[in-house]
């Protein structure tokens, strides 16, 4: 435990985690445009593969990003085309909207050192139910990069780090 | 009539074309199609750059059960059971890595990468019968053959060799495992494999080259969204391409030899687009009318390309769920920021975050999910009619290329797969099965 901590360190920390409580809010009530706003045009959302590999060699176990195959290696770009598709009614996938709740906790600041531009951890649950019966749990890591900007708080980098080797859900239709 | 009557002539009937979905769901027809299927058939395992060095190892799937693909000291390949020949237990728990020898962590049976025995739990040697031949005990190790640097496995020693399992289809699958200059050994696998649970069962996706559901379940990612149905071009007419063996495919032919329309599909890639430009020239010199075919056929029962360079093998998982599986393939030459752009362009559109395929999955599921009612499995005949009217033209006499066409709009493929799905469910011995008049087996391009 870092018994250093400064009442500005717990300051950050309180407003980080009420914008990622926010930008929460805005995924499960599907505001996606008002949560592209919250991406920088430079993102990077990456989300490897997971892998079974002898404890020894944890460096292997995911896929590096980049030249491997990935859940997501998405740009901006991407992820506005992403919403677009929601947004044509005829995307089957999430027609009719799943309900979903994402849950984000164990948040704490890995880095402040550049005061604009922090690093964050945190763990997410993120739960899906669909038509009848059909649920999932996401369960997972994450680190972001977040920049401050004038506008407030943007993300400018996530790494998504499933729990899963061999993905238990159907497909992805929502963001993490 | 009553629902356990299980024979084929009420599941699938051909002539009117209809299939009963108690096929996608009843468990004794599933494990029926483990044994009369997927313990006789070539069935996909891996890629040869997987394990490039003696003691490299990657787990696989075949059917249910799950196989080592290994690189033995010999610098062979073999693909194992993983299970214990002690007691049944996964002698491999890792889906990759090295090293020479496989020791089971319930008693120590020890295996070497050929799947020999080669070492029993201290102090039991000798207390073993003093006949126990180690030889008779390795791990159960299928048949491995390779096919332009693709390997594949079959449990049964009285199957055909590989290429004669293939049949004409080989020629296709030949095209599409080639490089962007047409050379069969120019390709490799992107790093990492997509593995994925559906709740499907593993036939419904397998012969959907019907190219009539597009329209509509991939409305959601035309055009500006993901680029789906942009491309395509060229003139000619569009063709399912049967083959008696259980292989399927769709093509188009034309009598000049494709242009590809500049590679329009891929605009939004464009160090991908500019490297199949460039090599397009010496692609159509090597392959002529196949040059345009860039993914592989279906081939029976559960490996197939969807679109481009994305493998996707469907691995049963019971009656009513799959892991599916996919790989995604890159030349060799490609330079490192042209393999990530076609890993990108592929992830993107196909897989269970693609914004092409997940709402396939959707459908897929759904169909599964809400077909196990009695009406549902016996009362409905699912329609495969479509394109019944038009006659199969036969391959050798029209357009020089083996398999036996079939024009757009059709279900052809699906009533051939079938077809072929109810031999193997019905014959004892693969006597019963082997082709005898493969149209144009061995062609050339």
């Amino acid at each position: 435990m870092n018994s250093t901590l400064t009442i500005e360190d717990h300051l950050l920390r309180l407003e980080v985690e009420d914008f990622l409580w926010h930008e929460a809010d805005l995924l499960d009530e599907f505001r996606y445009e008002e949560w592209l706003d919250l991406l920088t045009d430079d993102l990077t959302y990456w989300m490897p593969i997971r892998r079974n590999v002898p404890s020894r060699e944890l460096e292997g176990e995911f896929t590096t990003e980049g030249a491997e195959l990935s859940w997501y290696t998405d740009d901006k770009a991407t992820m506005e085309r992403r919403v677009l598709q929601i947004r044509t009614r005829v995307h089957w996938a999430d027609e009719p909207f799943s309900r979903i709740s994402h849950f984000i906790t164990n948040v704490r600041i890995l880095d402040s050192k550049n005061p604009d531009e922090v690093r964050v951890g945190c763990r997410f649950m993120f739960h899906r139910n669909r038509h009848d019966d059909e649920e999932s749990n996401f369960v997972g890591k994450r680190i972001d990069t977040l920049r401050r900007t004038s506008e407030g708080w943007k993300i400018a980098r996530r790494e998504i780090y499933l729990d899963e080797s061999v993905l238990l859900f159907k497909n992805f239709t929502n963001f993490f | 009539m009553t629902s356990s009557d299980l024979s084929m002539k009420r599941l699938v009937n051909n002539e009117e074309a209809w299939v009963s979905a108690a096929i996608f769901s009843h468990p004794d027809i599933y494990q029926q199609e483990l044994e009369q299927i997927f313990a006789r058939t070539w069935l996909f395992v891996g890629h040869e750059c997987q394990i490039p060095n003696p003691g490299d190892f990657v787990r696989s799937r075949m059917g249910e059960e799950q196989v080592i693909l290994t690189r033995g000291r010999d610098k062979k390949i073999y693909v194992l059971l993983n299970s214990c020949s002690h007691r049944g237990n996964m002698v491999c728990r890792y889906d990759e890595g090295h090293g020479l020898a496989f020791q089971c962590s319930f008693h120590g049976w020890t295996f070497s990468s050929d799947g020999k025995l080669i070492n029993l739990p201290p102090g039991t040697e000798e207390a073993y019968a003093p006949d126990l031949r180690k030889e008779d005990w390795g791990l159960l190790s299928a048949r491995v053959e390779t096919f332009q640097g693709t390997v594949w496995a079959n449990w049964d020693k009285s199957a055909p060799g590989l290429r004669e399992f293939f049949g004409g289809a080989a020629t296709y699958l030949s095209a599409g495992l080639s490089d962007a200059e047409g050379n069969p050994d120019g390709t490799e696998l992107a790093g990492g494999v997509m593995r994925w649970r559906v709740g499907l069962n593993w036939k419904v996706p397998m012969p959907d080259l019907d190219t009539t559901h597009g329209w509509i379940t991939h409305r959601s990612a035309r055009g500006p969204v993901a680029g789906f149905g942009v491309g395509g071009g060229g003139g000619g007419d569009s063709y399912h391409v049967w083959f008696p063996e259980g292989h399927t495919h769709s093509m188009r032919v034309s009598d000049e030899v494709p242009a590809v329309n500049g590679f329009n599909a891929f605009q939004e890639y464009p160090l991908l687009q500019e490297y199949l430009t460039e090599h397009w020239s010496k692609r159509r010199e090597k392959l002529g009318k196949l040059a345009e075919e860039f993914d592989m056929p279906h081939m029976f029962p559960n490996a197939g390309s969807t679109v481009g360079r994305m493998i996707r093998i469907m691995h049963p998982q019971g009656p009513a769920e799959a892991e599916m599986w996919s790989y995604i393939l890159v030349d060799k030459a490609m330079p490192p920021e042209v393999k990530e752009a076609c890993v990108r362009f592929h992830e993107r559109r196909w897989g269970p975050n693609g914004m092409v395929q997940k709402d396939d999955m959707e459908n897929w599921y759904v169909q599964t999910r809400y077909s196990k009612g009695f009406m549902t499995r016996w009362g409905l005949h699912q329609n495969n009619q479509l394109g019944m009217s038009n006659p199969s033209k036969h391959g050798p006499s029209t357009f020089g290329l083996p398999g036996m066409f079939h024009p757009q709009p059709t279900d052809e493929n699906y009533r051939r797969f079938f077809e072929r799905y109810s031999q193997y469910m019905e014959a004892k011995s693969w006597d019963e099965l082997m082709i005898k008049d493969s149209p144009m087996v061995g062609a050339t391009l």
